[in-house]
């Protein structure tokens, strides 16, 4: 068990983080599907609404990205909840990685 | 031919299989399985105690390209954090995906498939709730991600798989992951 400080600290958030840190913090990350030759579209389809919950209109934009356009930014959010998202989409099959958004 | 549909009273997923469908298609889920729990594939300590000890996953990609691609990597361009998704994931993954082609095998035998098929004119009749069947239905990816990688499946090739001679084991094993790809497509439109 850690003893209490003796002395008070002033946290002194605002001064130390400068604007460039602030930005990066809060930039969010996300999971990235790529296109490949073996995944039925009808099947991603089906994976991003039933793991996502997304409605079958948008489930269906995103495959059809993933298709077209070779990638699709599938989901949105903390580097801990991409990790997820990210190994979920392993365990379906289909070919996924997470990066800071851009 | 075979494929998936949904019962509508009972709304479970049903199938029909002749014995020679039911035994290739368990033949590949066990191979699958052991690919999947080859020992070669996962990390390997030199020293025996150390071995025991290592209660971590490997950090580097698969070297089989098979298993290279149900693994991809997460990060493409932060080795490390690479590294360390693959250590915590990759093991959880190999069993899920070892576990969901066993369910297969499971489902067939169950159904009647005996161990060694002899018997001519056997059909075996899958019926599975909803969640077996989703289980089947990820699996039958795998499967396919297997088959595509040792083939060299490509997007658009289907002009030259069409143009092997039949008696190509390649043109064989195209017309297998065909079929998987149709089973597949019907099981999920059995669940949508």
């Amino acid at each position: 068990m850690s003893a209490a400080s003796p002395v008070e600290v002033e946290p002194d958030v605002e001064q130390s983080a400068t604007p460039d840190e602030i930005t990066v913090l809060a930039t969010p990350w996300v999971t990235i599907v790529w296109n490949d030759p073996v995944n039925l579209m009808s099947y991603v389809t089906y994976v991003f609404q039933k793991y996502f919950g997304y409605s079958k209109k948008k489930a269906e934009k995103l495959m059809l990205e993933v298709h077209n356009d070779g990638r699709s930014v599938v989901s949105t959010g903390s580097r801990e909840e991409m990790e997820r998202d990210v190994q979920a989409m392993h365990e379906y099959g289909l070919w996924a990685t997470l990066s800071r958004s851009e | 031919m075979s494929a998936f549909t949904r019962h509508r009273r009972s709304g479970r997923v049903i199938a029909n299989f002749t014995g020679f469908e039911a035994d290739l298609l368990r033949s590949l889920a066990s191979q699958l399985v052991e690919l999947l729990r080859n020992e070669e594939a996962m990390p390997q300590a030199v020293d025996p105690l150390e071995a025991m000890m290592d209660f971590s996953g490997p950090t580097s990609a698969p070297e089989d390209p098979v298993l290279a691609r149900l693994f991809p990597t997460a990060y493409s361009d932060d080795e490390e954090s690479a590294a360390e998704f693959r250590r915590f994931t990759e093991a959880a993954l190999r069993d899920g995906k070892a576990a969901a082609a066993c369910t297969i095998i499971d489902g067939l035998e169950e159904a009647g498939l005996p161990p060694q098929l002899e018997e001519e004119g056997l059909m075996i009749d899958v019926e599975l709730d909803r969640e077996t069947a989703e289980i089947w239905m990820r699996s039958f990816t795998d499967l396919r991600l297997a088959l595509a990688t040792r083939l060299g499946v490509e997007d658009n090739d289907e002009d030259y798989w069409a143009a092997l001679p039949d008696e190509d084991p390649r043109a064989q094993a195209h017309d297998i992951y065909d079929w998987v790809g149709y089973l597949q497509e019907t099981l999920v439109r059995a669940l949508s």
